[in-house]
């Protein structure tokens, strides 16, 4: 073979072999999704789905699995950790990307970057130490209620720094987008800076906005060890966000241990796995494609 | 247009009377905008100091049961009631599929890397799919990559063991070293590979030629899978298992730095949980570590970049 022969070659096969890698990987989340659905058939082919979700009978030993309660519990501490980290997170993103000069970004944003790269194991010693505490014996007696600090609350709470930095990187990229011109103009007319956040900036980017929010919602809704440590775990519907709540990912990690001695509860978390896998997954694809969109558009 | 007739209105209607109007007007929103700015610092104090809040809190409860024989021993006997010990097992298990895991992703993630910026077309459907693929993948969460390697393993015959614990702790690693390697090569200058290709090189000359210009940013890339990796606890919950021993083949399980914590903290005995919060410390500083490397070495490695 000549030299131009085995570089074609080389060429040649590597372009082979990365498409399939690529294929194979992309094959990976059919595969994941197939797996948990076949790992919990034993469940789903004997009770309806319906039956399942929306029942508050978990009685494993009687073969009763109703996630009602789980899935309200983690919805309630979700909801709960946008509330608290959307605003915060949204007015410093404002600052970082608007109003911080130069020195001060570039000491911020690593800063940033340290939060996300604390383990969630770090932040539930964290949420029992500091916020466990703080609720129980401060904000519930002051609120009338009483709690032992391990609550939805609790739990919101600790997601709620969990997200931060997540969203703040989303939230600038989506900012960035904004085109400088649309600004220029607003400030030329005589708004101020806040004037200009507000009805250029934060409007344009309405629809990034919405898509951060979804990307964390359900970065929350995963989330499993911290908030396993910090919410509770009692199966029942919250009546306050001072209760203890039991969420869908703690369900499937506190349990995997005794699973196999009872028949079928095996097959209920893995269908409490396969849940969060299709609820997580229709929320990332439907955000990031709206976050692409925005990112490719063009603006003259 | 709009905008123009009340421009050129403004001045007409500015009457004799009206300019004590216009004057607290203009000092209201001067007012908003200041309390915007006000909201928007106590935000952005509000996340710092979560951060520093963690670190303190961590650090100011873990530090006084942190001790040399923690690190340097494995569990004694008693080690579970307050006895002598340390987690080197745990830490050793870690590093073994932290290790072995980012190795492990190294070699689907570089390949597909390269495909989807040197090989295939640019913004061709495949490439815009596969993006998307990972993205979607990122946002997964560890316990359901945990779940499924635990299906996985079934499926397979393999129990509980370091082998299964790094290809599900991979699993989860892959979308994160991917995504940030992209984005390194994203920002290589078309320039480059247009240069390699009227040169007469190859595609896979040009991805080599690539891959020297990102080496800063795979070199981060990988510290902070590493550090991903290390931290992640609901992936090894059902893989990896659990043990007192270093685990000394790929067939044993290996305790992890982040089950220690967990299993500790649940302990009824103080001295137990104390050493819960000073293993908290030790993986803390691990990752804090890996963290700040990352951003040397992407800054050090930076200069031979064209």
């Amino acid at each position: 073979m000549s030299y131009k022969q085995i570089r074609l070659w080389k060429d040649r096969w590597s372009a082979n072999l990365f498409l399939w890698l690529c294929l194979f990987f992309i094959f990976i989340v059919v595969l994941i999704g197939v797996g948990l659905l076949i790992k919990s058939a034993p469940i789903w082919k004997e009770q309806s789905i319906v039956h399942l979700i929306f029942s508050k009978e978990w009685k494993p030993f009687q073969g009763k699995f109703g996630f009602l309660a789980y899935i309200s519990g983690s919805l309630l501490v979700t909801f709960l950790a946008v509330i608290i980290g959307l605003p915060i997170s949204l007015m410093s993103a404002v600052y970082i990307s608007e109003y911080a000069p130069g020195r001060v970004r570039s000491i911020l944003l690593p800063l940033i970057d340290l939060l996300s790269g604390i383990p969630p194991i770090v932040y539930g010693v964290w949420g029992v130490l500091t916020i466990v505490p703080l609720v129980g014996q401060v904000l519930a007696p002051r609120f009338g209620a009483v709690s032992s600090g391990y609550s939805a609350l609790t739990g919101g709470i600790v997601l709620a720094v969990m997200i931060f930095p997540l969203l703040i990187r989303i939230l600038l990229d989506v900012f960035e987008a904004v085109p400088a011109g649309l600004k220029d103009a607003s400030l030329s007319l005589g708004a101020n800076q806040w004037e200009t956040v507000k009805h250029v900036l934060l409007k344009r980017s309405a629809p990034g906005i919405i898509a951060a929010t979804i990307l964390a919602l359900s970065r929350a809704l995963g989330e499993t060890i911290a908030v396993l440590m910090v919410c509770g775990n009692i199966a029942v519907l919250p009546r306050s966000i001072f209760d203890s709540v039991y969420p869908l990912p703690a369900l499937i990690a506190n349990n995997y241990g005794d699973m196999l001695s009872i028949p079928q509860y095996d097959a209920a978390l893995m269908l409490a796995a396969f849940i969060l896998f299709v609820l997580i997954f229709l929320c990332n694809a439907l955000s990031r494609m709206v976050l692409n969109r925005l990112e490719r558009r063009d603006y003259a | 247009m709009s905008h123009l007739r009340i421009a050129t209105g403004a001045p007409g209607t500015a009457g004799p009377g009206l300019g004590s109007a216009r004057q607290s007007n203009r000092r209201r929103r001067k007012l908003e905008a200041g309390m915007a700015k006000g909201l928007m610092l106590t935000c952005t104090g509000i996340i710092t100091g979560s951060l520093l809040l963690i670190l303190w809190s961590i650090v100011s409860k873990g530090l006084p049961s942190l001790s040399w024989e923690m690190i340097t021993s494995i569990p004694g006997g008693g080690f579970y009631i307050g006895k002598g010990g340390g987690i080197l097992n745990a830490i050793i298990g870690s590093i073994y599929i932290s290790l072995g895991s980012v190795a492990l992703a190294l070699l689907v993630s570089v390949p597909v890397v390269l495909y989807i910026n040197a090989y295939a077309q640019s913004h061709s459907v495949l490439v815009n799919f596969t993006r998307l693929v990972f993205d979607v993948l990122f946002g997964i969460p560890s316990i359901v990559y945990g779940a499924f390697g635990f299906t996985l393993m079934v499926a397979l015959g393999l129990r509980a063991s370091l082998w299964a614990g790094i290809l599900t702790v991979a699993l989860m690693v892959i979308p994160i070293l991917t995504r940030a390697m992209d984005e390194v090569f994203k920002l290589a200058p078309p320039e480059l590979s247009d240069a390699t290709y009227s040169l007469g090189a190859t595609r896979w000359e040009t991805a080599k030629v690539l891959l020297r210009q990102s080496v800063s940013g795979i070199v981060t890339a990988i510290l902070l899978s590493f550090g991903r990796a290390i931290g992640d606890a609901a992936t090894v919950l059902f893989t990896a298992g659990y043990t007192d021993s270093i685990p000394t083949s790929l067939g044993q399980p290996a305790a992890t730095l982040p089950l220690a914590i967990f299993f500790q903290l649940g302990s009824p005995i103080a001295e137990v949980r104390n050493r819960a919060y000073a293993a908290a410390v030790i993986l803390t500083v691990i990752v804090l570590i890996i963290s700040l490397a990352g951003k040397y070495f992407g800054k050090r490695l930076s200069r031979y970049k064209v």
